[in-house]
């Protein structure tokens, strides 16, 4: 079963989810500090979290952090949990490198259908894929994995699905929302910062300055297309 | 702001008028009664002096006067007094006898009273006569013998005074041509110490007017020590308590938004907990007692419930302390509407009226909660089938939403947009918090727009967003 770390400072709320996840027979690993979490990742049983549950409200170092430093490490997906309304944290949360978020107080339903749909976007595509060139960016979409220039790029999954959704239309311009809905699901209300951050975070990885993108362009008033090259 | 002007009845007129009244008054008094003083004094100067000199005269000639006079001596008489007094008219009585120093003048000036007045008494008499406009002075004597006898003979002599009335008149004149300057002077007198006085309240007029305005720190400046003044410091003393008072209910206000919110966030917290677990409760109620799972369900019932009331708290306290922001972004409308109804299983609930292509810079996720809403309501409250119709013109976008239901009562479609206001005073609880439309129309507002609620003329109730085009945040 998937294996969930969760981090979330309350102890009522983290044995509530805990519970509630186990109950949908997913392993659980719970950290009350983002230290602890980290602690794990590097662990022995880090390799075999498949998603990341993180409150950003915690003591000590803030979700915000604990959010880079486990970017800076892997690219599992990984959800936040955000107080209600709070936008500015949601914007800097997706910065820092979180796939989804989710509002609080939330129920166990609502999380539980999250963390699928996230886990569901990770797997690996099945079917005949090929090898794509784009000036550099190689794109193995039956590996799913992204070389530039021979080096291997590290992508979170909604990084890649975006990157995926883009670059098999190249030049064809996407609107934000066209984009929650095929890269994002749409299952829940979208929010264009999703994609925005998103863009953002694909532009550092495989852009050569990302202040002026090729293979990721934005099309002012409309969306955002991969190339021309 | 607006030019002080001059009004009929005006404070500024009224004191010009009266001040030229009263200087009017006062001039035409004190002058009336010097002019008459005057004329009277030089009256009496000429009068005394032509008494005197006719008596001289009178005295002199009346000497040589035989008696019982004949006419030629009464003519030989009256040419002597009149030469001696310098030509005037002279007439000399003597019972039915007259006679007259010029023939051809008129003796009707010499009245009978003054004939009378003088017979009788035996004394010098005087009367002023008015004749063809004209003053003259008629003095009437007896002539006396130096033995005293009387000689039943009169003297009678008319003088012109026309000399002294024009004198008189001349300094009528003067007073009247000084009395022009004067009421003029007395006009630019009033209009400057109307100033001084219009001033302050000019000021004061227009402090109030910024004070009504909402300035709660408008002062005016205290100028002297006089009842304006006095007036001065009352205003600043209203508008600092004014302030005061404003500024403790503000305080107050503020407070219990405070207290509000942080009461909401606290019971985020083991609410978060409550309603991660409640569906466990409602797993596995089946497999409770029957008590055991009734209460259950209504623990995970009234959580869901109690968490919806929270996060509504939340979300007002954010508008009331004014921390919401609108996130923005180009969005086709009808997508928008039918993506809110869709993902609410609302679809088959609803008739949706939505053309294409109406697209407008709104917040998605706020747009969704209004729509929401109001859609909710209709399908709860109304009755179906429920209208959803999106129109668009050149400035403002609307979103109807229509039931078929019996309408909201007349008196509360004012409230409706209050917080925890029930239409129906019996229901006591509701689905929503209570909080359902006045955060939508918040919602709306962010967005420079607002939302109606009306009654349909055929039963029903309809909801309608507006929101402009164009945001007056947003550069054209």
């Amino acid at each position: 079963m998937p294996h969930v770390l969760l981090i979330e400072d309350d102890v009522s709320v983290r044995d509530g989810m805990e519970l509630v996840l186990r109950r949908h027979r997913y392993e659980v690993t719970a950290a009350g500090t983002g230290e602890e979490a980290l602690a794990v990742l590097d662990g022995p049983g880090g390799a075999s979290v498949r998603l990341v549950v993180l409150d950003l409200m915690l003591p000590g170092m803030d979700g915000f952090e604990v959010c880079r430093r486990i970017r800076a490490r892997s690219t599992v997906p990984l959800i936040m949990l955000t107080a209600r309304g709070d936008d500015q944290d949601i914007v800097t949360g997706l910065e820092a490198g979180a796939d989804d978020y989710v509002v609080k107080p939330v129920t166990a339903p609502v999380l539980e259908a999250r963390i699928r749909a996230a886990l569901r976007r990770a797997e690996p595509a099945t079917g005949s894929g090929n090898t794509e060139d784009h000036a550099g960016l190689v794109i193995d979409r039956a590996g799913l994995t992204v070389t530039k220039l021979g080096s291997p790029v590290a992508l979170p999954p909604m990084e890649l699905r975006l990157l995926l959704e883009l670059s098999a239309a190249p030049c064809r311009v996407f609107s934000r929302e066209q984009l929650l809905e095929t890269v994002w699901d749409h299952d829940y209300l979208g929010d264009s910062r999703l994609v925005d951050a998103a863009v953002r975070r694909l532009r550092t990885k495989i852009e050569d300055v990302p202040a002026r993108p090729r293979y990721v362009q934005t099309v002012r008033g409309f969306g955002y297309r991969f190339g021309p090259l | 702001m607006r030019r002080p002007r001059l009004r009929t009845g005006g404070l500024r007129i009224r004191l010009v008028v009266t001040f030229v009244l009263v200087s009017l008054i006062s001039a035409v008094t004190a002058t009336t009664l010097a002019y008459r003083e005057s004329r009277n004094a030089v009256l009496k100067r000429t009068q005394d002096a032509i008494q005197t000199d006719f008596r001289d005269r009178v005295g002199e000639v009346a000497a040589d006067v035989d008696t019982p006079p004949d006419r030629n001596t009464l003519n030989r008489l009256a040419a002597n007094v009149s030469r001696g007094l310098g030509s005037d008219l002279v007439v000399a009585r003597y019972h039915d006898l007259a006679a007259s120093s010029d023939t051809t003048a008129d003796q009707t000036r010499i009245t009978p009273e003054l004939r009378a007045a003088v017979r009788t008494t035996g004394r010098m008499k005087f009367q002023r006569v008015e004749w063809h406009g004209e003053p003259y002075l008629v003095v009437g004597t007896p002539v006396a013998f130096d033995d005293g006898r009387t000689s039943e003979l009169d003297v009678f002599t008319v003088s012109s005074l026309r000399a002294e009335e024009e004198d008189t008149a001349g300094l009528l004149a003067t007073v009247r041509a000084g009395l022009v300057p004067v009421v003029l002077l007395t006009a630019v007198l009033a209009l400057l110490s109307a100033r001084t006085v219009l001033r302050p309240v000019r000021d004061l007029g227009r402090a109030t007017r910024t004070l009504a305005a909402g300035d709660l720190s408008t002062r005016v400046t205290v100028k002297g020590r006089d009842e304006l003044a006095d007036l001065a410091r009352s205003f600043n003393h209203t508008a600092d308590s004014l302030q005061a008072s404003v500024t403790k209910l503000r305080e107050q206000e503020e407070r219990a938004r405070r207290f509000v919110a942080d009461v909401s966030h606290e019971l985020r917290t083991p609410l978060a907990a409550m309603t991660m677990v409640a569906t466990v409760l409602d797993e596995d109620a089946d497999q409770l007692p029957a008590d055991s799972a009734m209460a259950a369900r209504t623990v995970s019932s009234e959580t869901a419930q109690l968490s919806r009331l929270v996060q509504d708290l939340i979300e007002i306290s954010r508008f009331d302390a004014g921390a919401v922001r609108l996130n923005p972004s180009d969005t086709d409308l009808a997508a928008a509407i039918r993506s809110t109804l869709a993902r609410r299983g609302w679809t088959d609930l609803v008739h949706a009226d939505l053309p294409d292509g109406v697209r407008a810079n709104v917040d998605r996720r706020r747009v969704d909660v209004v729509v929401a809403n109001l859609v909710g309501n209709a399908l709860r409250h109304g009755a179906p089938p429920v209208d959803v119709v999106l129109r668009a013109t050149d400035d403002e976008i609307t979103v109807e939403v229509r039931d078929r239901g019996p309408g909201l009562p007349a008196e509360s479609l004012t409230h409706v947009f209050e917080r925890f206001y029930k239409t129906d005073a019996a229901r006591t609880r509701s689905e929503g918090s209570g909080l359902g439309t006045a955060i939508a129309l918040e919602n709306a507002r962010l967005h420079d727009g607002t939302i109606e609620a009306a009654n349909r003329a055929g039963g029903g109730a309809v909801f309608t967003l507006r929101l402009p085009r164009r945001r007056t945040e947003e550069r054209p």
